[in-house]
Formats: structure tokens, sequence, C-alpha cells
């Protein structure tokens, strides 16, 4: 529950305009407090006690964790809302895939290798999992040491699993330095572990049974000083899970309830039976929450969906992605190839690109700006009107390119053929498929009408 | 500090909505919490069903994958519904491409023959999506609805276009309403609004649009999150509705499907 800043000034010493803090009134900087554009440090009066407990108001309501270091961290937390239509999400969940000590040093391999080598190229960015869980199963200590010391050679950011508490922190002992989360502390080992937690500080991912089970284990954590946490409620099927996942939520943004106040970790790795069942499993944690994912294993074809998900959902909804206004060569299109017309909402530009890509035609794409709107959204906000799209076509400069002067307008905004017309005397106006799916159907007969 | 289970409870109750007749009719709606959310306070009577899509001609552009498990079917609209219900769907959901003056531009008078005949032939409700020609729905829909008086279909695309002459036909004639509108909450009140001038709410059911996993999904996930919350939670009238995602051609027309 975000303070505000008109509670935050009446614990300001309201000196008599000192303004050491570079703001005019004890108001101005409260106010600038309550929406993170100043820092705490900036006012020099404050006691000891009113600062620190006003860092713990500021906070924000869902802790910033970091697992791992460099180029491979993954930072989780910092949420700010429970519906993404409400603001964004912030930080998309890290994927992990699960290895056991357990498993063949071949199979070790390959996991790793899929981790550092699965990626996907997707509208400009490289879509890949991040993190390595590593779980002690073997019952051999050593062994599952050197897994953790092969792991750790990768870089990658890690998740150390060990009901064995000892076998926990020698493993981390082996890399300490990259950060990686400590998993399961639970009301039985708690007292054993602080201690050593804060011998070499790293994250820690606490279980209890039930988010009751919870609470009391992380306000003894940050009694102690240790305030990196992770949660994991133990939901035991998917219904109870999208129960706790969004009762943690709600309570840390809703109810500014602190000891709730961490990101969470799901286990679909182990609540499902086969692997389809728990990438679908996965799904549901992107939208419903999840900081942390840990599937069994993965391939190209489960993984790139899930991968999309996230970026998807992940997507800051306030700004439309969108590309910039000009003429887009598809191939290298020479002067008689055909030339069509969309909107620079990036969606739209993509699926109009890849649909002409793949007739193999080469040819001129123009792309209108509408402020990042679809072509049809964008005629109805008056963004895609004939007089418009007419003046873009003059300024594109496309004219110099060309020799047939036909435009192919989408059929979906069929009515401004008239219009446009009028605004480009001299040009042809033709009208094309309603939807980019159908290019495929009617670009190759559209060019033989050009070619004659 | 005391941790309270952070329950909600709602004003907002979604209308129920029937579609079908007699031993078919199927209640969907009528839900007062947002979707999976069991633990608040409320409930959900009717859990979400499911339909499989038959179009009214073969397809030309479909990837095998999907036509697979359908056989020899596909060659006929009404065989093809009824391999449909061998598969256990709750309802069948024919979409009148042939009438597409893009595709074949059949006629209103056939269309609304084969819709007739599915309806009487199949067992479960069937749902009529026209081809989204907002001018040729205008002549197909309301001979549908006419020709199949009684039988409470749903049917759409109802667009801002046609909703007036498409919309009049489904009230006269029985049936419920799909209201359409592109992928905006603004719109889709506004169409809303109108049609319910003539139209009762418990008549209409929302298309708000669907998008594939990356062609969008965010922007439809989103809607329909906001549609069920102003419905729900906030009680807005014109969507405290059910909501209909046709999403199968949206993810396999996807260049990853084929």
């Amino acid at each position: 529950m975000p303070i505000s800043g008109s509670e935050i000034v009446k614990m300001l010493p309201g000196r008599k305009p000192c303004k050491d803090c570079g703001f005019p009134t004890c108001f101005a900087f409260a106010m600038k407090l309550a929406t993170g554009g100043a820092a705490l440090d900036k006012c020099p009066y404050l006691s000891p006690e009113v600062k620190a407990k006003l860092e713990d108001l500021l906070a924000p309501a869902i802790k910033l964790v970091t697992i791992g270091t460099g180029d491979n961290k993954v930072q989780v937390g910092n949420e700010e809302v429970i519906y993404r239509h409400e603001k964004t999400y912030v930080h998309p969940p890290g994927i992990a895939i699960l290895i056991s000590d357990k498993e063949s040093d071949a199979k070790v391999d390959e996991k790793i290798k899929k981790v550092k080598e699965l990626q996907f190229p997707w509208v400009g960015l490289m879509l890949k999992a991040e993190l390595l869980a590593l779980q002690f199963e073997s019952g051999d200590r050593n062994k599952f040491l050197a897994l953790v010391k092969k792991a750790s050679a990768s870089n990658l950011g890690m998740i150390l699993i060990s009901q064995d508490l000892d076998t926990l922190f020698a493993a981390r002992d082996l890399c300490a330095d990259q950060k990686p989360l400590l998993y399961p502390i639970t009301k039985e080992n708690i007292d054993q572990a602080i201690p050593k937690i804060k011998e070499k500080p790293t994250p820690v991912g606490v279980r209890g049974a039930s988010i009751e089970e919870l609470i009391p284990l992380t306000m003894k954590l940050k009694e102690a000083g240790v305030d990196d946490a992770i949660l994991d409620p133990g939901s035991k099927n998917l219904m109870d899970a999208i129960r706790d996942q969004t009762f943690i939520r709600r309570a840390a943004l809703k109810q500014g309830f602190r000891p709730l106040g961490y990101p969470t970790i799901a286990f679909p790795c182990f609540m499902a039976k086969d692997g389809l069942k728990e990438i679908l499993t996965a799904s549901v944690f992107i939208n419903k929450f999840a900081a942390l994912i840990v599937l069994s294993d993965f391939d190209q074809f489960s993984l790139l969906p899930l991968l999309v998900q996230r970026l998807n959902i992940y997507t800051d909804p306030r700004f439309p992605m969108a590309v910039e206004e000009k003429y887009y060569e598809v191939g290298e299109p020479d002067a008689s190839a055909p030339v069509l017309i969309t909107s620079n909402w990036a969606l739209t530009y993509f699926i109009v690109y890849s649909a002409i890509e793949s007739t193999k035609i080469p040819s001129y794409l123009l792309v209108k700006d509408t402020e990042g709107l679809g072509v049809l959204t964008g005629w109805a906000a008056g963004k895609f009107t004939g007089d418009q799209v007419g003046a873009m076509v003059k300024k594109s400069g496309i004219e110099s390119k060309i020799k047939n002067k036909k435009i192919v307008l989408p059929g979906r905004v069929a009515r401004i053929k008239g219009e446009l017309e009028d605004a480009l005397p001299g040009w042809e106006v033709v009208i094309g498929p309603r939807e980019a799916a159908g290019i495929g159907a009617f670009l190759p007969e559209y060019v033989k009408t050009l070619r004659k | 500090m005391e941790y309270k289970a952070p329950k909600e409870a709602y004003k907002g109750v979604v209308r129920e909505v029937t579609i079908g007749k007699g031993d078919k009719a199927l209640k969907i709606g009528g839900e007062n919490i947002l979707p999976l959310h069991f633990f608040d306070e409320g409930s959900l009577p009717n859990p979400p069903r499911f339909a499989l899509e038959v179009l009214d001609m073969e397809p030309a552009d479909k990837v095998p994958h999907l036509l697979e498990p359908f056989g020899d079917a596909i060659s006929d609209p009404i065989k093809w519904a009824k391999k449909c219900e061998t598969f256990g769907v709750d309802a069948v959901c024919l979409t009148l491409v042939s009438t597409d003056p893009a595709e074949k531009d059949a006629p209103a008078d056939g269309a609304a023959q084969l819709v007739k005949r599915m309806a009487s032939e199949i067992k479960k409700p069937l749902i009529v999506y026209g081809s989204g020609d907002e001018k040729k729905d205008a002549e197909v829909l309301p001979k549908v609805a006419q020709v199949c008086a009684g039988e409470n279909l749903l049917i759409g695309p109802v667009q801002k276009e046609n909703y007036e002459v498409v919309g009049k036909a489904i009230l006269d004639n029985g049936h419920v309403a799909i209201a359409q509108s592109p992928l905006d909450i603004n719109l889709l009140k506004e169409l809303n609004v109108k049609l319910c001038k003539f139209l009762p709410p418990e008549r209409v059911v929302i298309d708000p649009l669907s998008s594939a996993l990356g062609y969008g999904i965010e922007y439809s996930f989103s809607l329909i999150e906001r549609v069920k919350q102003i419905g729900v939670i906030t009680k807005d009238s014109m969507t405290m509705m059910p909501i209909i995602a046709n999403l199968g051609d949206e993810c396999w027309k996807t260049k990853q499907a084929k």
C-alpha cells in the first residue's frame, strides 16, 4: 500500500525552509518521496528511527530480488499491480530447468546446453530460459557438489535445492559469489539456517505448507536481516496455486502486508505428470504472478510458446509497440515491384511483412503512422484517412522508386479508396485482401497484372 | 501484523444466457466472481464451454494437423459437425465462409438452409458466424435468423455497421447475438448500448476479438480481463455479458502453425 505525501510530511522535521534537500518545503520533498522522485538521504535532519521507518514505508510493496550476477542475472519482484492493464507488469518470471544429481552426465550436459543455446529471435529480441535448478536427490553429497561445480562454470543463474541443510550450504560455498537461490528454508530448518545464510548472503527460497506458514518465516528472516526472499506457499494443485499466488499478490499490494511482500516461485515440474500439462501449468503461472518457474525439461516446441507468452504478458500495455513511418523493402524490390500500405502498429506490420515475405515476391511495404493502432482502428480513430495516407505516400519518396503508380489498400478500409485517389492524382488504388492471411493468395495474381 | 486472507466480493453478476432450445439448451455466464477466482465470495455456476469449428466449405489453406482428426468429414459440413460431436464438444460453431464476397460469395438462401439442416441434425447447440463482411452479413445473418426461427442459435458477428438489421432479425426470431467489436473497450460498450436499446441484454454475448499467442494475445488478454472486471467488480450493465473467444482460425493462420 503506497504511502501518500501528506502522511510522509508528518514524519519530516518540518524545519522552516532549510531547503537542504533541494526542495522549497518539507511538503514538496514529501510529495517527491511518495512518487519515488527523491531520495530519503537528502534530508539530513531525520533521526535514525524515523529514517528506518520511512525507508520501510517507502520500500516497494514487493521486494526486488536478484538471482545470479552479471549478464545472466535474473531480477524479479518490484511489481506494482495485480492486473497488467492497471499499469504494467515489470519483471518477467525467470524460467529454470530442473537438473537432478541422479541424472546422467550426458543428460546434465544436454540440459545446461539447452539453457545456454536454445534461443529464439523474436521481433528484434532474443528469447531464452535463464536459470538452472539443481536438485540434491542422490544422497551422495559429493555427487551433488560435482553437479553444482559443473553448472556454476556456465555462469548461469542457479537455484540450489536440497532438503539436507549441510549439503545446501556446502553447495552454496562453491558458488556464493554467483548469488544462487537457496531452497528450501522451512519452519524445521530456519533456526539452523539463519546464521549460515548470514555468513555469505544470497537469496533464499522459503517454503511453507500454506501462506499462513510462510508469514512467521519471512518475519524471522527479516528480523535477522535477511530480506532477499522468494516465497513458495506449497500449493498442492493448480487451483490452490492460483489462489495462493493471487492472495500473496493482493496481500502485498492491497493490504501492504510486508511479510508477504516477496516474489514467488512455482514448480510445474513437480505438479504435472506429462510434458504438455507441465507447460500448460507453467503458462498459468506466467499469467498468475509467479516470479520463478521451474520446469523438469523442455525442447524448442514447448519452450518457445512459453517465452512468447511471457513476452506478451509482460509488454507494457501503456505503449503500443509501433514501427517507424516510412517505406520498407521486402526482399529486393525493383521498379516493377508492388506497393502495399498498412499501419504502424508493430503487430500489424510484422504480420503483413511476414505474409508478403512468404510469397517471395519482392515488394514495397508503406507504413503509415497511426500511433500504434491497427488499420481499421486507425481509420476509426481518424489516423488512416484518404487524405493522410495520400500525404504520407507523397512524402515517403516511394514515387521515385517505382514505375507503376499503383497502391494496394487493405480490404478493411476499402471505403477510403475514393478519397485516396483524390489525394493521389495519377495513382490507381487497388483493394487488397481484408486480412494479412489473404496476401498469400492475392499477391501472386496481382503481380501478374502489374507485369502485363 | 495480522494476516487476513484477502478474499473479495463484488456487486456485479454476469447475465446468464441460454443458447439452443429444449434438451439442447446450454447455459453460459451467471458468475459473480472473476474467472478462476473460486476462492473469492461468489460462484461461477456455468464453467466455460467448448465448441469446435466447422466451415461451410472445404477449407483451402488449413494445415494437415488440424484436418487429420476429421478425415473425410470435412467435405460435408453436416458430417463434419457430427464428427465434432463425437469428440464431446459442448457446441458446434459453423462459419459461413463461402458467403464471403472474397470467397465464393455464396447466396444467403443456401447458407440459411444449411444452418437449418445442421441445427436439426446435431444434438448440441449451434453457433453461427457469418463471413465478417458487414454488408454481406447484413443479408446472410437475417436470412439465417428467419429460416431458423425459434432455434435459439448464437448468431454473429453483429457489428456496428449492421447491428440494426442483424440485431432486429435476431430479436424477432428468438436467437442470441454475438456483438463483435475490434479489441477496444469503448467500441465494445458503445455497440452493446446501441444493441440493447432493442435487444434484451440477456440475449447478447460479447466477442472482443481474440488473437493468437505472439500475434497480439496480450491485447485480448487484458481486454477480456477488463471487461470481466468492469462487469463483475463495478457492475457496469453493458459489460455484464458472457464472452465468446473465437480463436481457432486466429491460431491456425499463424506462420508457426503452418
